[in-house]
């Protein structure tokens, strides 16, 4: 009876077959993902590579007794944070590759060399505060800890002790939407801000008080994003939407082709795009 | 094996998230490094909360979850408006306040 029980409480204090097995697929996973990710070119392999990593942690986190933050890590990491990543990603472009120009000479080498003396000092440090003489640890482990179980272990502490710091996080959460409200808030247009008797104001002082011409008239094509051709064969910038102009638009590659017979301007010089 | 390991890859994947801060130019990717920072400091919150026996440990990791998950949300933000004004993600491009 005692020999099993000593036996059974040594073979709790160490670490099990099983946890070494998972540490041994999932720490190896985690570094060569992380490295896959700093290398990586495209953004959306890094991304996919820190998806990679997240997940192996949720893995080491279910395998040293904390469930919660293994299914919290799943949730709020990979699925919620890497989302908005890759969504940024998608809006920015996902071709906005890294330049690889050096801005400070040897700044690589020197990242590099300092980040392997970072990582000596850091497991040394580490190594030193934790090993024991023997080169064990003296772990107490969770068991205790975790009698009710771990999420109403963790849910005694945050609503007792830590209770004042979550609730602060609500105010956190309610900061970090705001910011991000308004800081991805777009200014409106003047043009869109423009009274109609501003509009007629402006369209008369311009000194061309008759309606520009519209899309696709003498065109090659009839997209809107096409201009209109003017009677000398110029195109009418004007006859394009002011959207489609400035943002986001890329022009055709080949260009409008002009209308069949249409002449090249008399004097050769540029109109101004408007009916002369 | 023992509880140390955890910590020693938690400090090689601290120095790869900082390797990747240093060395890469997209700002995104200079974010998801800082992401993996926060992960690795997860990664030994909990591994300490194993060796103490205190489930505080636990609690630290998920409050630097919450706060990452707000981090994530306002950083990303700033990349998108300036990516708005400057066209480009880089962080070389953004150095007006340099001079």
């Amino acid at each position: 009876m005692t020999a099993t029980t000593v036996l059974a409480q040594d073979v709790l204090a160490a670490t099990s077959t099983g946890e070494a097995i998972t540490f041994w697929v999932l720490g190896p996973l985690a570094t060569i993902a992380a490295v896959m990710m700093v290398l990586s070119r495209n953004a959306v392999h890094a991304a996919l590579f820190l998806a990679a990593v997240m997940l192996s942690l949720a893995g080491l986190y279910a395998a040293q007794d904390a469930p919660f933050l293994a299914a919290v890590q799943v949730i709020v990491y990979t699925g919620a944070i890497l989302m908005l990543f890759l969504f940024v990603l998608m809006l920015v472009g996902v071709d906005s590759s890294d330049s690889l120009v050096e801005t400070l000479r040897g700044q690589r080498v020197a990242a590099v060399v300092l980040g392997l003396g970072f990582a000596g000092l850091l497991i040394g440090a580490i190594g030193g505060a934790v090993l024991q003489d023997d080169g064990t640890v003296a772990a107490v482990g969770l068991e205790a800890a975790n009698a009710e179980g771990n999420v109403v272990g963790i849910a005694r502490l945050l609503f007792t002790d830590y209770l004042f710091a979550f609730e602060v996080t609500s105010a956190m959460l309610i900061t970090a939407a705001l910011g991000a409200t308004v800081l991805s808030h777009k200014e409106r247009t003047e043009a869109a801000t423009l009274g109609q008797r501003e509009m007629a104001r402006r369209r008369f002082a311009g000194g061309n008080p008759i309606a520009p011409p519209g899309p696709g008239v003498f065109a090659g094509r009839n997209s809107t994003a096409t201009p209109a051709l003017l009677p000398d064969g110029s195109e009418a910038k004007t006859s394009v939407s002011s959207v489609l102009q400035s943002e986001s638009y890329a022009p055709p590659t080949e260009g409008p082709s002009a209308v069949r017979g249409a002449v090249p301007p008399p004097n050769g010089d540029e109109p101004s795009g408007d009916h002369p | 094996m023992n509880e140390s390991y955890y910590l020693i890859l938690a400090a090689l994947l601290f120095t790869i998230g900082c390797m990747g801060v240093l060395l890469r130019r997209n700002a995104i990717l200079v974010f998801m490094s800082i992401e993996l920072m926060l992960n690795s400091v997860n990664l030994t919150l909990v591994t300490f909360s194993r060796i103490n026996g205190d489930l505080e440990g636990q609690v630290m990791a998920f409050f630097v979850m919450v706060v990452a998950a707000a981090e994530v949300v306002v950083g990303l933000a700033i990349i998108m408006s300036i990516f708005r004004s400057r066209r480009s993600a880089s962080i070389d491009d953004v150095n007006l306040l340099k001079y």
